[in-house]
């Protein structure tokens, strides 16, 4: 049955799909574009929106094109008078209570409801807007709600459910007064969101961004008392091009370090290095674990929402979760400690901003257990998106810039570090490191079974004599699956590694929006990914035990792997929360 | 502006093991949260958050999808609902009867909006589409007992009548 094709004529083109495609899907392959909004390829698939309506022949009214299936024979016609006047009807109607402040709006120039109103020559203010109707959720520390913005699409709420097993937001009455919000009405910052901020790059217009946190970081650029430095993530030199129409997948590096250099008066490192350090960390930690008979199977902890989710959700598998800080928190501990002490900065005047591709990065710098002393590690941490938007105000041209180097002494680190950014990166770094110290000649480099871009991946690898069984999530949905197996004892690892955005961070909800036009016809994810293993495998240093900054920073500060002065500020506590 | 609801929740034991009871039938069942919201709202007269809390975590979904459809359909009510619980017909016939001023009539009396109870838990009010009863428009109801062809300045007395603490027909 599956095998079974089916035959139709996309506007009089011959086409041949399997049965049970969609007619957008029959479209695609006849290289016709019907237009779609709420429609999000592996996220929502609803036919709410009415944009891709099509005639097919035979058939009263008009069919949403991304949920009818083909049938044999089927004559479908995708620009018609009748289909245009009705997409631009539903448009003018969207626009009827969406506001239309699009000047200084997040979105301007990749909104896909302006993209879509410009193609279909929308009269603005064919029906009556009745202006501001919802309040703006600015409550939680990473993700900023204007409903006035909103078409009740519900791909956020699709991305919320579907792809994370969140569901913490969804519709809320119905007909004119239909609006997404959290359980009761209530704040973001109460509900059981893990802010991973996939809501934001599913909203198709700009009703969701993230908390914005730039003047914080221009106030401390002007500020003479303020020393400045940056620290960017692994994956955002991946993706911070497509900001400045570089194809997806582009490592731009140089011109990044370049481009922060330019903002102001600061440093910039590479938070490779801090990658390079949690491996030292959390290798250490999970041998010492299996050796000693510590809670099994070990969870990674570098990604702020995984930790959150676990907090909100699986409480009793806290004891799993690495003490590790993530890389962020960890480069922070280390500039406002060893760093200060080094180059005699008082702690309370260095200005550290994390450039990351997250937004529940935001979160983590505001938590207690983070702290090592009465300030924050980390002060400000900013989205690619952000960064990109402070290159623009600065009146960069991004693409002309040259490509630098990082400042020091944090300009070295292994390609471990690097593909930190991606689904498997953290395990295959953290397996290089744990190989090497388990029967200290391994050579092995590429663990193959732990990259990809499947939802859930598992291998089983001898080291030094021991059988290690790992396995790696992407998306808190396949993060849900993982643990009740974990918990019904249907499976039994020693490490597992789960970042909560589909793909890891080089997917995160921090990273350049792309429109439904680019997601519904690339996989984002494994373009980006292939950046970060691109650079890994171009490097001579693919170690973090290796690299000399390691070195550096334990011979001069931390003494030792989970010493004491390395628990201090490299390690932390979670929380008990509800949902 | 949240709509967790001021009057404090006065489940008692018994009705949070009947609730119990009826989640334990429902939870394997597709769709099974709409049964399971009509026969909550049976067992506590509305569905406040403590009940819709124990409905999410017995079915297995969260607090949001389970808002989401009590919101969405208008059986479901999230507020308490009183001793006597007027409804004032807004249907077709009884509008253009004028069944606006007894609602307007009914809110003023009561020092309420539709949709809500008063704070000594005696009445609630709401606007209802048709209760089959169109030949008397406009028609209000109070509990069972069916009020038609009144006028605005008829409310106070009948609504009097219940407050007493029976129905003087």
């Amino acid at each position: 049955m599956e095998n079974t094709m089916v035959h139709l004529k996309v506007n009089g083109i011959d086409v041949e799909v399997p049965a049970g495609s969609t007619v957008l899907q029959a479209a695609k392959a006849a290289n016709v574009d019907i237009p779609s909004l709420c429609y999000l390829k592996d996220v929502n698939c609803i036919g709410a929106c009415r944009i891709c309506v099509v005639e097919i022949k035979n058939r009263r009214g008009l069919a949403a094109a991304c949920v009818y299936p083909v049938e044999e024979g089927m004559e479908v016609l995708t620009n018609t008078p009748a289909v245009r006047k009705s997409r631009k009807t539903t448009l003018e109607l969207l626009l009827s209570t969406h506001n239309k402040k699009c000047l200084s709006c997040e979105r301007s120039e990749n909104c896909e409801l302006q993209r879509l109103s410009r193609d279909y020559g929308v009269e603005e203010d064919r029906f009556i807007n009745e202006g501001t109707r919802y309040e703006i959720d600015d409550t939680s520390a990473y993700i900023v709600r204007d409903n006035n913005k909103c078409i009740n699409c519900k791909r956020c709420v699709a991305a919320c459910k579907n792809l994370q097993s969140v569901a913490c937001i969804g519709e809320i009455r119905r007909g004119y007064s239909t609006h997404i919000g959290c359980a009761f009405d209530g704040d973001l910052a109460d509900a059981p969101c893990v802010g991973c901020g996939q809501c934001i790059v599913a909203c198709p217009v700009g009703a969701l961004t993230e908390k914005d946190s730039t003047q914080a970081v221009w106030d401390a650029l002007a500020d003479p008392e303020k020393e400045v430095v940056f620290f960017t993530a692994p994956s955002v030199r991946a993706t911070l091009g497509e900001a400045f129409g570089n194809p997806v997948g582009t490592n731009v590096e140089g011109k990044m370090v370049a481009g922060i250099r330019r903002l102001g008066d600061c440093k910039v490192f590479n938070m490779d290095v801090t990658a390079d350090l949690t491996i030292m960390e959390e290798a250490n930690e999970l041998l010492d674990r299996i050796q000693n008979g510590g809670t099994l199977p070990m969870f990674t902890s570098c990604c702020p929402g995984w930790v959150k989710f676990l907090e909100h959700y699986y409480p009793e598998f806290l004891p799993h979760l690495s003490s590790c800080k993530s890389p962020q928190q960890m480069f922070g501990a280390v500039l406002k400690s060893y760093y200060c002490q080094k180059n005699g900065i008082d702690p309370n005047k260095l200005f550290v901003v994390s450039v990351i591709p997250c937004t529940s990065k935001k979160f983590e710098v505001t938590r207690e257990e983070q702290r090592t002393s009465d300030f924050d590690d980390v002060d400000v941490a900013l989205t690619t998106r952000e960064l990109a938007r402070m290159i623009k105000r600065a009146g960069l041209d991004f693409n002309a810039l040259p490509e630098e180097d990082w400042d020091n002494p944090f300009e070295i680190a292994s390609g471990a570090g690097a593909i930190f950014g991606a689904t498997g990166g953290v395990m295959e770094a953290a397996l290089r490191t744990a190989a090497f110290k388990l029967d200290g000649t391994a050579e092995a480099l590429v663990f193959s079974e732990v990259r990809g871009t499947k939802g859930i991946k598992e291998a089983t690898y001898t080291v030094g004599g021991a059988t290690v069984k790992v396995a790696v999530a992407s998306g808190l949905a396949n993060a849900r699956e993982l643990v009740e197996a974990i918990k019904k004892g249907e499976k039994d690892y020693q490490f597992v590694e789960v970042m909560a955005c589909p793909g890891g961070c080089i997917n995160g909800g921090g990273q350049p929006y792309q429109p439904d036009t680019v997601r519904n016809n690339v996989d984002l994810k494994a373009i980006r990914a292939k950046a970060l293993y691109d650079l890994d495998d171009s490097m001579d240093l693919r170690k973090s035990h290796e690299s000399p900054v390691m070195d550096l920073l334990y011979g001069e500060f931390f003494e030792a792997p989970n010493s004491h002065v390395a628990h201090k500020y490299l390690h932390t506590t979670y929380v008990k929360r509800g949902h | 502006m949240s709509e967790k609801s001021l009057i404090p929740f006065k489940g008692t034991p018994e009705q949070e093991a009947e609730l119990m009871k009826v989640i334990e039938a429902h939870r394997t069942q597709p769709g099974g949260l709409m049964p399971t919201l009509q026969e909550a709202q049976g067992i506590y007269g509305y569905l406040p958050v403590e009940v819709q809390q124990k409905i999410a975590d017995g079915l297995g979904l969260s607090l949001s999808e389970v808002f989401g459809v009590a919101t969405f359909y208008s059986q479901f009510s999230l507020t308490p609902k009183g001793e006597h619980r007027i409804s004032v017909c807004l249907g077709t016939a009884c509008y253009v009867k004028g069944s606006d001023k007894i609602l307007e009539a009914v809110e003023s009396k009561l020092g309420i909006k539709s949709g809500e109870c008063t704070a000594d838990g005696k009445f609630s009010v709401d606007a209802c589409r048709c209760v089959g009863a169109c030949g008397l428009a406009p028609v209000m109801t109070v509990d069972d007992d069916v009020y038609g062809k009144i006028t605005p300045d008829q409310v106070s007395k009948i609504l009097d009548s219940y407050a007493k603490g029976g129905a003087d027909k």
